[in-house]
């Protein structure tokens, strides 16, 4: 017999499938699409932004037309083309006739318009694949990984380890529970890796929560496997090369009608995956934006009987050893002038193979990834009680409804709902720097690379990346001293609440050092950092910056 | 359950001279004021003899000392207290504030929120040890629709119905409508701004350099003398405003220059006597102690001699202050170095 050590299991919050919100969404697709399409057209009416109506289509229609040249994806659908052409050709016709009836005609193509995003936004849940691709994320990778780790191939079947052996979640999944129950849930993890969607995905499920709906890079859905997992999980398209107006007004509808109807959603603040390896600082306000907006509806639209329902804002770290993607991502860091422009998609998940080859060396090879569920919010990042009341500093009870108030009733001030998503996005980052778990391997990258700084205070950043072969090495009894002054500091702050240490990391320093300097970038071609002798030897210096920047932003530098 | 407000009065808190005159130019127009006082008697005195310090005060004004009325009757609360008494006020209403109320309020200092004994050379004074007032505010209650009044406001002027004008800033544009609603008659005009930290900034630090416009008033420098040091204190306010979150703009603005130059040249001004009195030999403590009101130029020059130590600025002006005030340097010592002192940047408006 077999002993299994014992583990947390999590039951689902509301077992019948049927009744969770995204079901229900997924059955009223087209109503749905028809409701976000009359919202999107009503507001996009009322904000001029200075220009007409007629301007407006008209900067739409030359943008996409440039998209479609500029940057086609294999995902496009065929007939682009020619809607784009008819919407121009009846923009064109129209430009000769009296006001009244080409106004008629803009407004018409205006819904078209907002129609046509609208359903490509739109997911495509399906109930039966969710069960299928959730099935087979667990069972699958558990397998792989039995067969890998226990007793070769014949333990295939071996029930021994489970994919919540390799990922730890940590922090407060029971808070993220009850708030599932109460209300609706906004999850806001960070982003370093493609492979976080599908983490996420399996966190949900594990913590017996329903699906979630969530914006996913129109680009991922470029690759079938990921197309796949993706509509399953009950994603919903983002196109980040379409930044007009009309698109983002719907999109932003999309998310906050969906809120409205009780939907948890899954939002990466941080926009794309964060490039210089660096906890998000700055966050993408516009999705954001629309859990203030939801919130605000729901409260003007409750009465007596229905008593809106509230928004919970739940902030979620993923820390790895290792990023696939961190060469990639570092070089176009250090490329990017400042401007976002086109990006062509040229890193690790670009084949299936690759991906495949990486969850493989995954499951084979002992490097954890630990999942941090942080304490829930309301809107204005207020923490909020295990029954969903927000709390102010001192623990008074506070209702999020007044943040709306004036003079007594509730108004409308988008310059003011602008201001509170700053403040959201602020306590978010807070707490995503509370939450961070500095892994041993963050904390030699950290140390050999901020060394390096001091060794040659002349040289800028380029130049220091750059740095000849014979002078990238550190002398290791330094390296120890540095590395265990700068642990002692993280532990203080850990002890002020202010950051999270992994386990491993309050082992002996020498074992603590040989535990980070085998598991950073363990899978890269090249290893960062490697010990030979009594020199640490630095072999790439790029991915070396990739990693020291995790623990960029708690005020190190000063220690070393 | 959310609580119903109920605008039956806008408040002020703190009964001093501006306060007194914020007070009445709210009651001018019309609405109910609720003046906080600290203790009972002066409330009681105010409502009584209808005057605070000596000024009049208007008939739609009521002294309370009673801090929850003050919440829970104003939606609109303008706090106007020393910046050394300012947290331990918030923390007292901050019971009766909730996220529907707006906080306006008129303090020119900073609130330090750490022990001075504990800050040394591996423990530097650092920005997060120094709050301006709106960060108290947010820090101590869930208020978060905050603003600030600043500007050439000498509150006698105010008082005797002469014409000024003052910005009210803010992130919101809620408050600073609020805030002009309220308060813009015929002879007070509102300026709006959305920098709240540099206005803030603006007028905290002119007090610095005000302290030292009343030195030169007080040795009989003359003007020549006076527009000098007032133009290199401007630079200075920039410089040390930048690096505590500021930006170069707002000290052009009518909170910036515009009350410097009122300040700088009023004996009205409260800093500005501290300088003379000091030229005139008095003793700093002396000085103090016999003032009715407290100068906040003297607690933000330790502050910032400080804090320009730890981000590397060069304030020789605050530091020549610096030292008279804790008797190293003689006033008239003081002008001599400043007159030798080799500045050469001028305002780097990046």
């Amino acid at each position: 017999m077999r002993k299994q050590k014992e583990k947390v299991r999590y039951s689902e919050i509301i077992p019948r499938t049927q009744q969770w919100p995204i079901v229900q969404l997924a059955k009223d697709r087209k109503a749905f699409i028809g409701e976000v399409t009359n919202e999107s057209f009503d507001s996009l009416k009322t904000i001029t932004r200075g220009r007409s109506l007629r301007e407006e289509l008209e900067m739409t229609v030359y943008r996409e037309k440039l998209r479609m040249k500029a940057n086609p994806w294999r995902v496009d659908p065929k007939d682009e083309k020619p809607f784009w052409k008819s919407i121009q050709d009846r923009l064109v016709d129209s430009a000769t006739l009296p006001p009244a009836e080409a106004k008629e005609i803009e407004e018409g193509l205006l819904r078209e318009i907002i129609h046509r995003y609208a359903d490509e936004i739109a997911g495509n849940f399906k109930k039966n694949s969710y069960r299928f691709a959730r099935a087979f994320i667990t069972f699958g990778f558990a397998r792989l990984l039995n067969a890998t780790r226990v007793k070769g191939f014949t333990s295939l079947f071996s029930r021994q380890l489970d994919l919540d052996d390799k990922i730890q979640i940590v922090g407060e999944p029971e808070h993220i529970r009850a708030l599932a129950k109460k209300g609706t849930v906004v999850m806001v993890p960070t982003h370093f890796s493609n492979l976080d969607s599908i983490l996420i995905g399996w966190v949900i499920q594990f913590l017996g929560l329903p699906a979630f709906i969530y914006g996913a890079g129109l680009n991922l859905f470029n690759l079938k496997i990921f197309a796949y997992f993706m509509n399953s999980l009950g994603a919903y398209k983002v196109d980040r090369r379409k930044k007009n107006p009309v698109y983002l007004e719907t999109l932003k509808t999309y998310s906050s009608m969906a809120l409205r109807r009780g939907c948890h959603s899954l939002f990466f603040p941080g926009g794309t995956r964060s490039r210089s390896g660096q906890i998000e600082k700055a966050l993408k306000l516009g999705l954001l934006s629309t859990t203030i907006e939801a919130q605000r509806i729901m409260y003007q639209q409750e009465n007596a009987e229905n008593k809106a329902r509230k928004i919970f804002i739940v902030p979620v770290v993923i820390n790895y050893n290792f990023t696939l993607e961190a060469p990639a991502l570092i070089n176009e860091h250090l490329k990017r002038t400042g401007q976002e422009r086109y990006y062509k998609e040229a890193d690790e998940f670009t084949t299936s193979y690759k991906i495949a080859s990486f969850l493989f060396k995954f499951f084979t090879k002992g490097s954890n990834i630990s999942v941090t569920i942080g304490k829930g919010m309301d809107i204005l990042g207020n923490y909020v009680d295990m029954e969903g009341h927000s709390l102010d500093s001192t623990g008074a009870i506070i209702h999020p409804k007044d943040y709306f108030i004036s003079q007594g009733e509730i108004t409308v001030d988008h310059q003011r709902e602008q201001e509170y998503v700053r403040i959201l996005a602020k306590r978010i980052v807070e707490e995503y720097h509370k939450y961070n778990r500095v892994f041993a391997s963050h904390l030699v990258a950290y140390t050999a690379f901020k060394m390096m700084e001091r060794k040659n205070p002349k040289l800028d950043l380029y130049n220091l990346l750059r740095v000849p072969d014979e002078d990238a090495m550190i002398d290791y009894e330094e390296f120890k001293t540095a590395w265990k002054k700068l642990r002692k500091r993280i532990l203080k702050l850990e002890k002020k609440g202010k950051v999270g240490v992994a386990e491993h990391m309050k082992e002996k320093a020498n074992l603590a050092i040989e535990h980070g300097l085998a598991n950073l970038g363990m899978y890269h071609a090249q290893r960062p950092l490697v010990k030979k002798g009594d020199k640490v030897i630095i072999q790439d210096m790029n991915t070396l910056y990739y990693y020291h920047n995790r623990m960029e932003g708690y005020g190190l530098e000063k220690h070393i | 359950m959310v609580s119903k407000s109920t605008s039956k009065y806008i408040g002020v808190i703190g009964a001093g001279s501006f306060g007194t005159a914020v007070a009445n130019i709210l009651a001018e127009k019309n609405q109910n004021v609720l003046l906080y006082a600290r203790t009972p008697g002066k409330a009681a005195s105010i409502n009584e003899t209808r005057t605070c310090n000596g000024y009049p005060i208007h008939d739609h004004i009521e002294a309370t000392d009673d801090l929850e009325k003050v919440g829970k009757s104003c939606d609109v609360i303008f706090p106007i207290v020393p910046s050394a008494n300012f947290r331990e006020m918030m923390k007292d209403l901050s019971p009766y504030l909730k996220p529907y109320h707006i906080l306006i309020h008129g303090t020119k200092g900073f609130d330090l929120n750490v022990n001075r004994d504990k800050i040394d050379d591996q423990n530097p004074l650092t920005r997060e040890h120094v709050r301006t007032m709106s960060e108290v505010i947010k820090e101590e209650s869930s208020v978060v629709r905050v603003g600030c009044l600043a500007g050439p406001n000498l509150a006698r002027e105010i008082s005797e119905k002469k014409p000024a004008a003052t910005v009210v800033a803010s992130h919101f544009d809620e408050v600073i409508r609020v805030g002009q609603t309220l308060l813009r008659n015929e002879r007070f005009l509102i300026y709006g701004s959305n920098d709240l930290i540099g206005i803030e900034l603006c007028g905290i630090l002119k007090n610095i350099i005000a302290v030292g416009a009343g030195t030169i008033a007080g040795l009989g420098l003359g003007e020549n003398a006076k527009a000098l040091f007032i133009s290199r204190g401007l630079v200075e306010m920039v410089q040390i405003g930048k690096a505590l979150g500021g930006n170069a703009q707002a000290f052009l603005s009518l909170a910036g220059v515009g009350d410097l130059m009122a300040t700088s040249y009023s004996s009205l001004s409260r800093n500005f006597t501290v300088g003379n009195r000091l030229a005139h030999g008095e003793d700093i403590k002396a000085i103090i102690d016999s003032m009715e009101e407290v100068a906040e130029g003297v607690k933000t020059i330790d502050i910032i001699n400080e804090l320009a130590r730890t981000y590397r600025v060069r304030v020789p002006i605050t530091e020549t202050l610096h030292r008279i005030i804790s008797n190293e340097m003689s006033v008239d010592d003081a002008h001599r170095y400043l007159m030798k002192f080799p500045f050469r940047a001028e305002i780097d408006m990046e």
